[in-house]
Formats: C-alpha cells, structure tokens, sequence
C-alpha cells in the first residue's frame, strides 16, 4: 500500500510529505548529524560524515549488484580489503633493500605460477570429456606449479620479511600520489570480481553468498598473513594523504588568521578543516559516481538490466545474454566497493587487516542496502549514513537509555553494573532489529524503487 | 618396526585424534545446518549464534552447578548442564520461528529473503548473547582432562612420540555417535522422522497426504537445536568458549554441509570429517614425520608445512568454493541448486 | 438412486473468471468414468471442485448421498476420496514402500494388510519396493503414485491425466491396472487427454467444452459418435 493512498485526517498535506519523501529524509539525516555535532562535538560529527560517505558509496557498489542484477554479494568484505591494499601499493614508498633482497624471487615464483595456472587452464579444456582423469592430471599441474612456486619464494619472503621488520618488513608500493590509488582499488576489485564472478555467477543466490563469503575470507587471510606484501598484522601506517596535516595548518598563517577570525581554537580547527577537505573529496567522488550510475539506469542498457531483472527467463528467451550482464554488473559494484575500501584506508591512513571483519563490512553494508531502499541509489545513499549513524551512535545512546533505565538501583548493584559494561553490544541488537523490523515492515526500504 | 611406528603415532597425535573431534564436531552442527536447508529452504546464517547460545546456557548452568559443589568427577560438569543448555536453545529457536521466520513462510519467500532475515536473527542473538556473557574467553572445563596422556602413552608403549586423549575428545566421539545413530534412526524408522522427508521432498505431496507442516517445522528446529547445543558445548569443552568463535565457526559447518550434499544427512556427516582431516593434514608440519622416514634435514630445514597454520580455517573455505564450482551438488548429492 | 458422487452443475474458478459453467459429473461405485475435452475446457478444474481444491460459486458436490461441498481437501480424504496429481506425484528420494507409507499417513492405524494388497494390485513394486522411487521408470513411478493413493484405501479414486507423457505400451499397462482396481468395486474418475484410449475403458465419459457438458455418453457410444469423432478425436 503506497503511502498516497493511505486516508489520514489531512491527505493533501500527508501527500506533499510523500512525494518529498527522499529531500525530507536527507534532510532529517543531516540535522541529526547537527545534532551530534551540537551535543556532543563538531569533530565527531564531521567524522561520522565521512564514514557515512564511504559507508554510502560501498553500499551503493552493493546495490549496482544487488538491486541491478539480484547477486548477492557477501563477499564485501574482501573486495574493501583490496581496495586498501591497492592504496598501500600505490602510494607507499618502496623498500629498495627489500625489493634487491627478494624481488627476483617473487617474480620468479609468479611467473611459475602464472605459466601453471595457464597451463591447468589449457589442459582443461582440451581434456574435457576425460571424465576423471581430466581432475586428475589438472590436479597434478597445480600441485606442481604450487610446490615451485613454494620453492622460489619462501626462500625471497624470508630475506623480505627480515629486512628492518620493526619498520619495513615488505615490499612497499610505488611511491605514487594518493588519489590513484582509489581508482586502482577500483581496478583490483574488478579483475577480482572478474574472476569470482566468471566461477560462481551459475549459483543460487545463497551458494553465491556462501561462496563470495568464502573467498573473502581466503583474500583477507592472505593479506593478514603474508607479511611481505602487507607487514601483516603489523599494519601499514603513515599512509600519504591527499589533505593538509594538521600540524602544517597549525603552522600555517593563513590558517591562524582564519582560525581566530571564525573564533575556534585551532587545533581544533586543523582537524576540522582536514575533515571538511576529506568530505568534499568523498561527496565530489559520490557525485561522480551517481552522475554515473543515473545515466546508465536511464540508458537502454539500465533498461535492458532491469528487464532481466524482474523477468529472467523472458529476457533469456529473447536472446540476451543474461550471464555476461551479470557477470559486467558484479564486476562493476565490486570495482566501487574497491574505490570505497582504498578512500577508507586514506581517511585512517592505516591499512589494518585484522579490521576487515565480516560483521562490520558485508553485514553491516547488507543492512544498509536493505533499510536504505534497494533498487535504487538515493536508497542505497541514505541508507548509508542511517545505519553507519545508528552503529556508532547506539552504544553512547545506549549507554545512555541503560544509565536512566537504572538509574533507581544502587549504584554498584551488580546487574546495573553488568549491563552498564556490557551496553557495547545493544548495537549489535539494535543493528538486527532495525534490520528485521524494516524487513517486516517495509521491505522496500526508507526509499522504494520507483517505476519507471 | 620402531621407525614406522613413531611417524604413524605422531600424525595419529596431531592429525587423527584432533581430527576426529573436531570432525565429529563439525559433523553435529553440519546436520543442523542441513536439516533446516532441507525441510525450510534456506541457508541459516544464524546457526552459529544458535550453538553460541545453547552453549552459554550450559555455560552458566555449570558455573552454578559448580558453586553448589555438585560435581561429575572424573567427567566434565558440563555434562550435567548440557540438558539445561539445550532447553534453552530450543526455546529460542521456536521463538526465533514464531516470531521470525514463520511470516515467511506463509508469503512463500524466496530463499534469499530466509537468508537476510537470519542474518538479522545473528546481528540479534549475538548480541543478546554478548550482552549476557560478556565478549571474553571462558573456559568450563573441569574434571580429568585426559583419559591417557602422552607420558601414560610413551611409557606404556616405549616409543619416542606420545599419544594423548583427552577427555573432552572422548566424550565429543562417544556423544556424536550417539547422536547420529539417534538421529538416522529417527529420520528412516519413525512415522515422524519419514514424514519430515517427505516434507522435505515434495511439500505439496507432503500437505495432500496429511502430513502437519507447523509439526514438521517445530521438530526440525527443536532438532536442530539439540544438535547446535551439543556441538557447541563439545567444541567449548575441547577448546574454550568465546562468542566470537562461532562466527568463525558457521563458515566450516556450512562447508562440510555443503561438501556433502546440503540436505543430505549422511553428506553433512561425511563433510565434517572431509573438512576437519583437510584443514589438518594441509596445515600440519610435516618435517618429523619426513625425519623419521628419510633422515632429519633431507628436505631442508622448513617446518614442510603445505599451507601455513595460520591458514587453517581458509582451507575449509577454499574446499567449499572447489566443491561449489566443480560439483554444487555435493559428494554425496543433496538438494540441486 | 442418487450416485455414489455427484457433482452437480459445478460454477467457478481461480480469481474473478469462471472455468466451470454449470457442470455435471457422476460415479457410481466400480465404474470407470472418463472427462475429455480440448485444451482449457475445465476438466482438471472440475476433477480439482470435486476433491475441494477448488471454491465453488455455485453447484454441489455429494459422496454416498453426504452433502461434501464445505469440506476441505483432507476432509474429503477422510470420507473415503483419493487423489493422484498430474505431476510430482511421488516422493523421489524416498523408497517404494516409503512412498505407500506416506500414502497411509493420514489414517494413523496399521496398514500393513492394504501394503499388501496394493502389491498385489501392482507385482513390480512388490519387487522394487526398497529402491528409491527416482530410479523407477516413468511408468512404474505412476504406479506408485497410483498406489500411494490407494493406501487410504478409498471408494473413489480421481487420478489427473495419469497417462500423461508415458509410452503407448505403458499407458496399456496402466489402465490394466486401473481396470483392476475398479473390478474392486472402488469408483474411478478419471481427466485424461488420449481420450480415444481412455473412453475405451470407460464405462461412462463425460466430454466437456469450455466447462459445460458437451456429450454425456457411454464409452462406446462416445468412441462411436461420429460427430465427437471429428471434432474432438480427431476422425
């Protein structure tokens, strides 16, 4: 039932709210941003901001693959991680020593396992209708290849790894500018997606969620362990940056003038100013992306993937080739997802492997697309910062609720105590309630699609 | 005779004891996943949480047995307590159904609906349950803690490498046996347990020849959640409990289910073991073992490991995407996708 | 005498449109009765009225001189109605006998002596009766569909298109089979689309258009009229 059609007491003023429904709800959520920003600090708020825009922009590479094509990705996860690893690649300086030290044998060990891979690939082409003797000689070739391989480089990770492990320990990056590194993310998640897509894009939706779920955690595994690539759970720090310093805008002239001129004290103000130059990067790549995304939906292609979106077999049976669609939508939401992972390695200037957990990346974004509307990008957007606000905002709100719910007992009695502490994981509930609530209720999220 | 026998009892040691446990754990909480896949339909991302909270009521349930001073000496407390535990979580998941999934059913909603509406149903009782226990390692075990030792083992033996047993990996053998006798008794010898096959079969065939749909879902989930209960408990008592864990612990449960054949019973059985003996033999060191057959150093000084053991809950993972890709419908064939 | 089931002048259908205009179909016990008819002339529809699949607007539907027309499906399997669906109509992975006891499920009381006499009815399950029902020919899986039904040991069988997509050779097979179970004194009605083989059968047919009674007849006589002959028998 469309909310028009409902009767209220004053229809005509019901329907003005509805059919300004998404300004209204973008409108709401920025006030609540004030409202952080007023009540507890300006900083915080603008931190959230951000979040709330990489938070959107993963949610909306989701929905392309989601709402667009019905894939469910849960491998989101993995996708964010390589996008951070392209920024460290990118934009780290490399390591000379490490690179004289070991190079030679990394290449050597892809090259091996390059020509065996190629090989597996022929071999199984040509062996097909082998039956079990096809796995078994394929088998044999990666077994092969992957023990060379192993012999080539285990020898070159330990040189790598030992040289300076306290600072280095790996093999660095290119030493280029930052912001490439966003559009190479990009790139690494699609021939990624590419190839997880041309494997598993055959299954049903929930095998294709296990699956996706599974090779997410093979990729962060791999990038929290080999420590010659990424220093592992040592973390990558001191990223560049495509902002100021806070300590150059401290030092700054130009800055203490403006910072006085506006009367805020001005460490606080270098921090702001960092923040609001982060935003405006982030809004300007959120849109370019639905500039992006607008155009295509309206486009005969956009028509062409709803079509096979709402009716498969139809579309099929007209001759499209519903599997290549696909496969070029999940290719293209996961390449946003990768931008999205590299601008969020940027905004914290680390690379953390051991935060690309599957709760606070795949699940996380999956409610987001659900409460935000799917199908659709402004849903996607909004849903975004809703339920990135709600994350972080329920534990001091929580906290809060506990507090004035207790506050009659004692103030060491032993179950206020208890819930006090353990207030933290009210999120988790809240998170899965809204989620179930919304799935209840209003499945087609805060923004439904519209028909077009 | 000797330099065979040693290698043999080292891998026995670390690859076949543990592997049998952590099979039989595995094997447990693969039937539960397989059960609700095939009489509901869908993947329960939630079943994890599940295990995680039937094993916290068994949890707090043996620390109050323990208070009290009741004891099961020389087995785990634990044991008394389990029966509380799954009470527990067969009450949650009958609400969980009521409350949850059984407007669902009734808009007959596709799989991949089931699927975000149970990760809803995580979000929820992980964090109900972390909320009750607090996110922090517990250990519950108490009792003797082996039924033989590495030293019993050496002695008794006279050779160079130990076998240990403990006692919670007896008890996790002993238990699943049990259970899956139980439960393959039930499905192929019960009027019930052949109705639920039926159900699961062909569900409108199932409505025409009489067969109550509420009756077969509420056993399903009263089953499944014995089955989590147990699982989890076992898994706690052998290593620790920590709700995080179980987590982790959905994605090789899922693998070894669907190794098998999702909806397959004995498939979800065989997969627990096929994943637990390969997350091990891939990730043990080999290099005793080649000291004793070949000679210390032979293959040159490193631990001969296939993949690191860092590695070892990706190698169930990596099983799972080869199985999906080569053959989705399992070993043992089960629900076709 | 009133039928032993009579449907009497049927009016309904799925949604706002009716498929039944005022249909009539009777059975007495031990006959065969055949429903042909083109494409979309109702006569899944009516088969689907008289077991209660279907709501009627108008028109009764009565077992043994009992007014059955408010009860439900299982209802009606109660006072003694079967019935065996056009397609997925067995349990696959369950065994022959599996099957037959699933058939008997809604009765709750021993059924060891109707097992029996159902395998005697059809000898190649008695053979096969542990091998899963997915591994049977087409053929012999319609006989344990036949016989699954059979379990509740009913007086009125209604078997949809049974011989759908089956071989000549089997569909001679089965309706031996079906012969012999209504020699047995249970009622048969039967929607069949090889209407010639079926009507050769039957005691009495019943051709419908579009959900109307078009020709009532015996078998013989139907198979005889040349005006059904042409148009609907195809000469």
């Amino acid at each position: 039932m469309t909310p028009d059609a409902k009767q209220g007491a004053n229809p005509s003023k019901f329907a003005w709210f509805a059919a300004r429904r998404t300004p209204l709800l973008f409108a709401g959520m920025l006030m609540l941003l004030a409202i952080v920003g007023y009540a507890q600090s300006w900083n915080l708020a603008f931190s959230l901001l951000n979040m709330c825009l990489v938070s959107a922009i993963m949610s909306i590479g989701v929905n392309m693959q989601w709402g667009y094509a019905g894939l469910f990705n849960a491998g989101v996860m993995g996708f964010a991680a390589v996008g951070g690893l392209a920024a460290v690649l990118v934009s780290m300086a490399p390591v000379p020593e490490a690179l004289a030290a070991g190079g030679a044998g990394m290449l050597g060990g892809l090259a091996v396992a390059l020509v065996s891979f190629a090989a597996g690939l022929v071999l199984w082409r040509r062996l097909a209708g082998y039956g079990r003797w096809r796995y078994l000689v394929v088998g044999m070739v990666a077994l092969v290849g992957y023990f060379s391989m192993r012999a080539l480089v285990d020898p070159a990770i330990g040189t790598i790894e030992a040289v300076d492990p306290a600072r280095t320990g790996y093999l660095g990056g290119l030493g280029l500018p930052v912001l490439w590194s966003w559009l190479v993310g990009g790139i690494f998640a699609a021939i990624i997606a590419y190839f997880i897509g041309k494997l598993s894009l055959g299954l049903r939706s929930d095998y294709l969620a296990i699956a996706t779920l599974g090779i997410s955690e093979i990729i962060v595994y791999v990038l929290k362990f080999e420590d010659w690539l990424t220093r592992g759970v040592k973390n990558v720090n001191g990223l560049p940056r495509p902002v100021p310093y806070e300590v150059d805008l401290q030092a700054a002239d130009w800055f203490r003038q403006l910072a006085s001129a506006l009367g805020l004290p001005l460490v606080e103000a270098s921090a702001l100013f960092v923040k609001i130059c982060y935003a405006s990067l982030f809004i300007a790549v959120i849109v370019a992306l639905l500039w992006f995304s607008e155009t295509a939906l309206r486009s005969p292609w956009g028509r062409m993937m709803r079509a096979i979106r709402d009716n498969e077999t139809a579309a099929a049976a007209m001759g499209k080739h519903v599997t290549w669609r696909h496969l070029q939508v999940f290719v293209l939401g996961s390449a946003v997802i990768g931008i999205a992972g590299a601008m969020l390695v940027t905004l914290d200037g680390q690379f953390t492997p051991t935060s690309y957990q599957p709760l606070r990346f795949t699940f996380l974004i999956w409610v987001m697309v659900i409460v935000g509307g799917s199908g659709n990008n402004w849903g996607a957007l909004l849903g975004g910062f809703v339920i990135w606000f709600f994350w972080i905002e329920a534990e001091p709100i929580g906290l809060w609720l506990i507090e004035a719910l207790t506050s009659p007992m004692e103030p060491d009695h032993w179950l206020r105590l208890h819930l006090i502490k353990n207030a933290a994981h009210t999120r988790l509930i809240t998170m899965g309630l809204i989620l179930l609530l919304v799935l209840r209720f209003a499945p087609h999220g805060l923004i439904p699609e519209r028909k077009r | 005779m000797d330099s065979l026998l040693d290698p043999l009892v080292l891998m026995a040691n670390f690859i076949l004891v543990p592997g049998l446990a952590y099979g039989c754990q595995l094997a447990l909480g693969a039937l539960g996943v397989t059960m609700i896949y095939a009489v509901l339909n869908f993947s329960n991302f939630s079943h994890g949480e599940i295990m995680s909270f039937g094993t916290m009521a068994t949890i707090l349930t043996t620390y109050g047995l323990q208070a009290a001073g009741v004891s099961l000496a020389p087995l785990p407390t634990a044991l008394l307590a389990l029966p509380v535990g799954i009470v527990a979580a067969v009450v949650l998941c009958l609400l969980i159904d009521r409350f949850v999934f059984r407007f669902y059913r009734a808009q007959n909603a596709t799989s991949v609906t089931y699927l975000i509406v149970s990760i809803g149903v995580m979000f929820v009782t992980g964090g109900i349950i972390r909320f009750i226990i607090g996110p922090n390692d517990r250990s519950f075990q108490d009792g003797a803690r082996f039924i033989f030792s590495a030293r019993d083992f050496k002695s008794w033996s006279g050779l160079g490498e130990g076998l240990a047993l403990k006692t919670s990996q007896g008890i996790t053998i002993l238990t699943t046996m049990l259970a899956v006798t139980a439960i393959f008794w039930f499905l192929n010898r019960t009027r019930t347990g052949k109705s639920m096959r039926a159900y699961a079969d062909n569900r409108d065939l199932a409505l025409l020849s009489g067969i109550d749909p509420d009756r077969v879902v509420r056993i399903t989930w009263i089953v499944t959640a014995v089955l989590a209960t147990v699982a989890g408990t076992l898994y706690g008592l052998d290593k620790s409990y920590k709700p995080m864990v179980y987590l982790h612990l959905v994605l090789p449960i899922f693998a070894a289910a669907i190794v098998g054949g999702v909806g397959n019973p004995v498939g979800a059985v065989a997969g627990g073991f096929i994943i637990a003996f390969s997350e091990l033999f891939v990730t043990f060191g080999y290099k005793k073992v080649a000291a004793y057959l070949f000679g210390a150093g032979v293959f040159g000084d490193g631990l001969l490991q296939m993949l690191s053991t860092d590695y070892k809950l990706a190698v169930s993972f990596m099983i799972l995407v080869i199985v999906l890709l080569v053959k989705p419908t399992g070993m043992f064939g089960g629900k076709t996708i | 005498m009133m039928p032993f089931l009579s449907g009497e002048n049927m009016i309904g259908g799925y949604g706002g449109v009716d498929i039944l205009n005022g249909c009539s179909i009777a059975v007495e016990a031990g006959e065969i009765v055949v429903v042909v008819g083109p494409n979309g002339a109702g006569k899944s529809t009516a088969m689907k009225a008289i077991f209660g699949m279907l709501p009627l607007r108008h028109g009764r539907v009565s077992l043994n001189g009992v007014d059955i027309t408010g009860l439900a499906p299982h209802q009606r399997v109660a006072c003694g109605m079967a019935f065996v669906p056009q397609t997925h109509n067995v349990f696959t992975s369950m065994s022959v006998e599996e099957n037959l006891e699933m058939g008997a499920f809604s009765l709750n009381t021993p059924f060891a002596e109707t097992l029996e006499q159902v395998y005697g009815l059809f000898p190649v399950l008695a053979e096969k009766r542990r091998q899963p029902v997915g591994e049977l020919s087409g053929g012999q899986r319609q006989q344990v569909a036949v016989g699954r039904a059979l379990m509740t040991s009913p007086k009125l069988l209604l078997l949809d298109e049974p011989t759908a997509g089956v071989s000549p050779i089997v569909m001679d097979e089965l309706f031996d089979r079906i012969i012999g179970i209504a020699d047995r004194g249970i009622a048969v009605l039967m929607v069949e689309q090889n209407a010639k083989q079926a009507l050769s059968i039957a005691d009495r047919g019943y051709l419908l258009v579009q959900g109307e009674n078009r020709f009532t007849d015996t078998g013989a006589a139907l198979l005889a009229n040349a005006d059904v002959r042409q148009s609907f028998l195809g000469g």
